[in-house]
């Protein structure tokens, strides 16, 4: 194996692993709060792909700026899902609530394929054909930029939830819930913020993702899925455990596609998610459930 | 009689004379109703009784519709005896799954999860198994022999799947009255009162995710054979395990004909919306509209349609 197509494998696999580690960031933040998996986490990422391409088409917004306007909206609809429908099922069964998400997703996923059609799209921007050669290996202008400003969301969401009050409830929901009742926060509209944030992440993980890779409505399971695995492996509802998970899976794909045939890269992460539910279910980050 | 009993007798014999007077595409109806039904009572075993949420059931169609197939292009053997070599092997992958998942004690979304992955690894597994057909899986020719489980005639398909999913819900009855569907229902209701009142847990939620994976992969060799071609995206992808989720839980999860009643409920809607909407040449609008309904059930039926049903029958004195 030619050592330079590793370093390459390695460095791809690294740059893409921002977009990973949002989407998961989002999932766990929703997941910690409300102990609820949101099984239309890809569909919602599909509308921000959608989003920015709209932008980028029609008006002209790069989606390297259009991804503040994405990540908005998908906020407004995070919290209107959250306060119309998830707020219903925060204590239901558990097969209740994946009901629900996924009767959600489904009609996400098919109004945007009335509205847009099957076919892939993708989204110009001006920067996605350049490239930086570093010694042997090059770097894509596109995902640099991608990966840079999803790492800085991220900052960003840490430092919200570090340092603001808002941030500091929602901290405090997703520890204890009861406790956080009693001392007087509002733990609905925590759970209302945090459904929002956690979109508004993977809203804005959508646009980024949209200038590297082609996107069709039926792309959201796949994201669904990885984000799901990610989570797992870095621990449920810890977001260090998101953030590090997203790395590592997308520079474990990325090398399993050089070692491996490409098709087989998932089965990299699915084995991994296997190991860690079996050793460390609580994830690489989690605290004990 | 009681009255149940007069309603079931009065049911099977109206759906046993029914393909009289059916036209062939209203067969085709009724037997993906009785196939998603009896798929739905063999995932209601572990997962409806149980409270083992598997969103993974595919795997198991999966492996049963390719063993039979493979053993009857291979080595000649009738889908009639090869369903069950699919049946065992299915739950030879149910046994590792719950004994794994179970015995590390995985609990909630943690064994869906689980589920899932053990799903996808089959699924990816066989897309890159050239001995099994890789990518474009395995076609099947069509015989027209009853032994070959292949009828010329669309009725034989209809009792076929009829037998199915009554024999799959005398399963499901007999469990439901034995000490072992008592054990489930303690499971599901607080697992941690069932193992202090001395049920082996483990070993219950092991024989239900046996069981419930020998019948799923039984299924298998059925729908390998009605629709004739098997794909690894088809028989191992999520969006089958969701399929089979979805009917038990409309209906009535852990209740007996919560999947019977469930399958009713959106097999024809999904094959009927499917045809008008696609005509109308709105693609995507009837999932659009199964997603609203699914979502309505949660919302209005927190139950499923099984609970209000029987009231209204008065199979079940109102709670």
């Amino acid at each position: 194996m030619d050592p330079v197509f590793v370093l390459q494998g390695l460095l791809n696999g690294l740059l893409f692993g921002g977009v990973y580690s949002l989407m998961a960031v989002g999932l766990s933040l929703i997941f910690g709060v409300m102990r609820v998996v949101n099984f239309a986490h890809g569909d919602m990422m599909v509308w921000g792909m959608y989003l920015a391409w709209l932008l980028a088409g029609r008006v002209g917004i790069d989606p390297y700026l259009g991804f503040v306007i994405c990540a908005a909206a998908l906020f407004v609809l995070g919290l209107l899902v959250q306060r119309s429908l998830v707020d219903r099922i925060v204590d239901a069964p558990h097969e209740m609530q994946i009901l629900l998400l996924l009767g959600f997703g489904l009609v996400l996923e098919n109004a945007a394929l009335m509205a847009f059609g099957p076919d892939p799209q993708r989204v110009r921007s001006p920067l996605a054909a350049a490239a930086v050669w570093l010694g042997p290996v090059f770097l894509d202008v596109a995902r640099l930029l991608t990966f840079g400003v999803a790492i800085g969301l991220t900052v960003a969401l840490y430092l919200f939830l570090a340092r603001t009050d808002v941030g500091k409830t929602v901290r405090a929901a997703a520890d204890n819930g009861y406790g956080a009742l009693v001392v007087g926060i509002d733990v609905r509209r925590v759970y209302a913020v945090a459904f929002g944030v956690g979109a508004a992440c993977v809203g804005a993980a959508g646009a980024l993702v949209a200038p590297i890779l082609p996107f069709q409505p039926s792309s959201g399971l796949a994201a669904s899925v990885t984000s799901f695995n990610i989570v797992i492996i870095g621990g449920m509802g810890s977001l260090l455990g998101a953030f590090v998970g997203g790395l590592l899976v997308a520079v474990a794909e990325s090398l399993g596609a050089v070692f491996l045939a490409p098709s087989l890269k998932e089965l990299v992460s699915f084995s991994v998610v296997i190991l860690i539910l079996l050793f460390r279910p609580t994830g690489l980050f989690g605290r004990r459930a | 009689m009681t009255r149940p009993a007069v309603l079931v007798a009065a049911a099977v014999g109206l759906l046993l004379v029914l393909p009289a007077v059916l036209g062939s595409r209203a067969l085709t109806i009724f037997v993906f109703i009785f196939f998603y039904a009896y798929l739905g009572q063999a995932w209601n075993l572990i997962s409806g009784y149980g409270g083992q949420l598997s969103a993974g059931h595919a795997a198991f169609v999966g492996v049963g519709a390719y063993t039979t197939t493979l053993l009857a292009m291979h080595a000649g053997v009738s889908p009639w005896l090869g369903m069950f070599a699919g049946g065992a092997l299915a739950a030879v992958l149910g046994a590792v799954v719950g004994f794994l998942g179970f015995r590390f004690g995985l609990r909630g979304f943690y064994f869906v999860l689980l589920t899932v992955a053990f799903a996808e690894v089959c699924r990816i597994a066989a897309l890159n198994t050239d001995a099994v057909g890789g990518a474009i899986g395995l076609y099947i020719q069509f015989t027209g022999n009853p032994w070959q489980l292949h009828f010329p005639d669309n009725r034989g398909y209809y009792y076929v799947a009829l037998a199915f999913m009554l024999a799959a819900t005398g399963v499901a009855a007999l469990v439901e009255k034995s000490r072992l569907g008592a054990y489930l229902a303690a499971i599901r209701e607080d697992e941690d009162a069932a193992e202090a009142l001395g049920v082996d847990t483990r070993r219950v939620k092991l024989v239900a995710i046996v069981l419930s994976a020998f019948l799923t992969g039984v299924g298998g060799a059925f729908y390998a054979n009605y629709l004739f071609s098997i794909q690894p995206n088809a028989v191992f992808g999520i969006l089958l395990s969701v399929e089979i989720i979805l009917r038990p839980i409309v209906g009535g999860s852990g209740t007996l004909l919560g999947p019977i009643l469930g399958s009713f409920i959106l097999s024809p809607l999904a094959e009927l919306s499917r045809s008008y909407f696609a005509r109308s040449g709105l693609v995507g609008s009837h999932l659009v509209v199964y997603g609203l309904m699914l979502m309505a059930v949660v919302l209005f039926l927190p139950r499923g349609a099984y609970p209000p049903l029987a009231r209204l029958l008065g199979l079940r004195r109102a709670t």
